[in-house]
């Protein structure tokens, strides 16, 4: 009998957050253990939990599966939430990696160099509006269908929700050029399994603080 | 009637190598066409041909496909070499990022300051040896099988061939501790169309030489 997926990783958002997103949206159950101490990440390690030492890591239909998008791409295709066929699926690829690269940028800039900050978030908001959400501003606008591929809930759009949440935590107003994508946002938001993750008290975490950037950094070594 | 694919990328390995291994692997020839300048960059960007406006950007049945990992899950899907069901799948993903990771490592060499390269080097044989051949070796060790997942070629053992082989450049002794691994190497390089891609006059992109960094770093205006 499987279980419920066990997800290990710090309390935090970091490269587990999509994975909390997709599981969620996918109306998936599931547990976690959280890392808080070096130890922690020892013993997973020295347990042989990690395959490559490195969280995160999920317990999902007897296997330990390491690697983010190894694990993403294992939920949406489980969930049905990765097209119908070939061509669907890498257009669902392209709008995830675009989605990926936006996020990226956002969950590293507490840990680059303070002084380089404000340039970085610059940067960020310029990608931002430049480059990603031009692009899916004009998918949404070439179809005129509600969802980013195939006329369906996919991957894609839960990721891109994520993403754009993201960004208005950067820069509230980092919508305002583009309506399609507003008003995207406000459809998906309200899909039933992701407005419950929405809501206080759901696994979805917050924004990192100081304090939490510190003990992420102890915990890693970095 | 989809012609040849057509890969867009200037002519050295970074992110298409890995597009261009899987194509020959696969059997399927393919044409390219190269960025020389910034301003053929800047063209195709104007073009709209690029979603993201970024390179690798691959013409294939139709799309004008873009993020190599995209691409690479495409190509791998289309010519069976993706695993058999969900799970050889899962697999074929975990060791695929883990081998993507250590590529990034590698490529990220050539554009380290030249007093940092030494340091980055050990760096790059540390993780090589210690984190991720032997998970490798491992794993063909449990299986005693002639490939990684599902006792058929597929894109881990094309991608982790490639790895290897780059290792060595760094490091030519850098498999000496793995001897499946070595055999493995010698097992996938005499696949016929990976064998074929091995010898000279192929696709395959020779290591980017110091002198070429500077071309390449000023089309995608690194170093800024």
């Amino acid at each position: 009998m499987a279980g419920k997926p066990k997800l290990h990783y710090t309390n935090g958002r970091g490269k587990m957050e999509s994975i909390r997103w997709l599981l969620a949206a996918a109306g998936v159950e599931f547990e976690e253990e959280f890392i808080e101490t070096k130890e922690d990440l020892e013993k997973l390690r020295n347990d042989g939990s990690l395959l490559f030492q490195q969280v995160p890591m999920v317990e999902i239909d007897g296997m330990k599966m390491v690697q983010t998008r190894a694990i993403l791409s294992y939920i949406a295709a489980k969930h049905n939430l990765y097209g119908k066929d070939l061509k669907e699926r890498a257009w669902i690829d392209m709008y995830v990696e675009g989605t990926t690269d936006l996020m990226g940028m956002i969950m590293y800039l507490p840990f680059q160099p303070a002084e380089a900050k404000e340039k970085n978030l610059a940067l960020i908001i310029e990608r931002a509006t430049a480059r990603y959400f031009p692009a899916y501003e004009k998918v949404l606008k070439d179809h005129g269908h509600d969802y980013l591929v195939g006329n369906k809930l996919s991957w894609a759009d839960i990721h891109l929700l994520e993403a754009i949440l993201m960004a208005e935590e950067c820069k509230p107003d980092i919508l305002s050029a583009f309506p399609l994508l507003q008003a995207f946002k406000g459809r998906i938001s309200n899909i039933p399994t992701i407005k419950k993750f929405l809501q206080p008290g759901s696994q979805r975490k917050p924004p990192a603080d100081e304090k939490f950037i510190a003990h992420v950094k102890k915990i890693f070594n970095m | 009637m989809s012609g040849k694919p057509k890969l867009h990328y200037f002519n050295g390995r970074g992110r298409m190598e890995s597009i261009r291994w899987l194509l020959a692997a696969a059997g399927v020839e393919f044409d390219e066409c190269f960025l020389e300048t910034r301003d053929d960059l800047l063209k195709l960007q104007k073009s709209g041909a690029l979603l993201f406006q970024q390179v690798p950007m691959v013409e294939i049945d139709g799309m004008k496909m873009v993020q190599t990992r995209a691409i690479g899950n495409y190509i791998a899907a289309k010519y069976n070499l993706y695993g058999k069901d969900l799970k050889e799948r899962a697999l074929i993903d975990m060791y695929v990022e883990a081998i993507i990771d250590l590529d990034e490592l590698l490529m990220m060499y050539a554009l380290q300051p030249a007093d940092k390269k030494e340091q980055y080097l050990a760096n790059i044989v540390d993780k090589a040896t210690n984190r991720y051949f032997p998970v490798y070796e491992k794993v063909l060790k449990d299986q005693g099988q002639d490939f990684l997942v599902g006792n058929q070629l597929s894109r881990a053992d094309v991608q982790l061939l490639e790895a290897l082989l780059m290792a060595e450049e760094y490091k030519s002794d850098i498999l000496a501790k793995f001897p499946l691994l070595q055999s493995f190497k010698a097992r996938i390089s005499n696949v016929p169309t990976i064998k074929k891609f091995l010898q000279p006059g192929s696709q395959r992109k020779p290591p980017l030489q110091e002198k070429d960094l500077p071309k390449v770093m000023k089309i995608f205006n690194l170093g800024h």
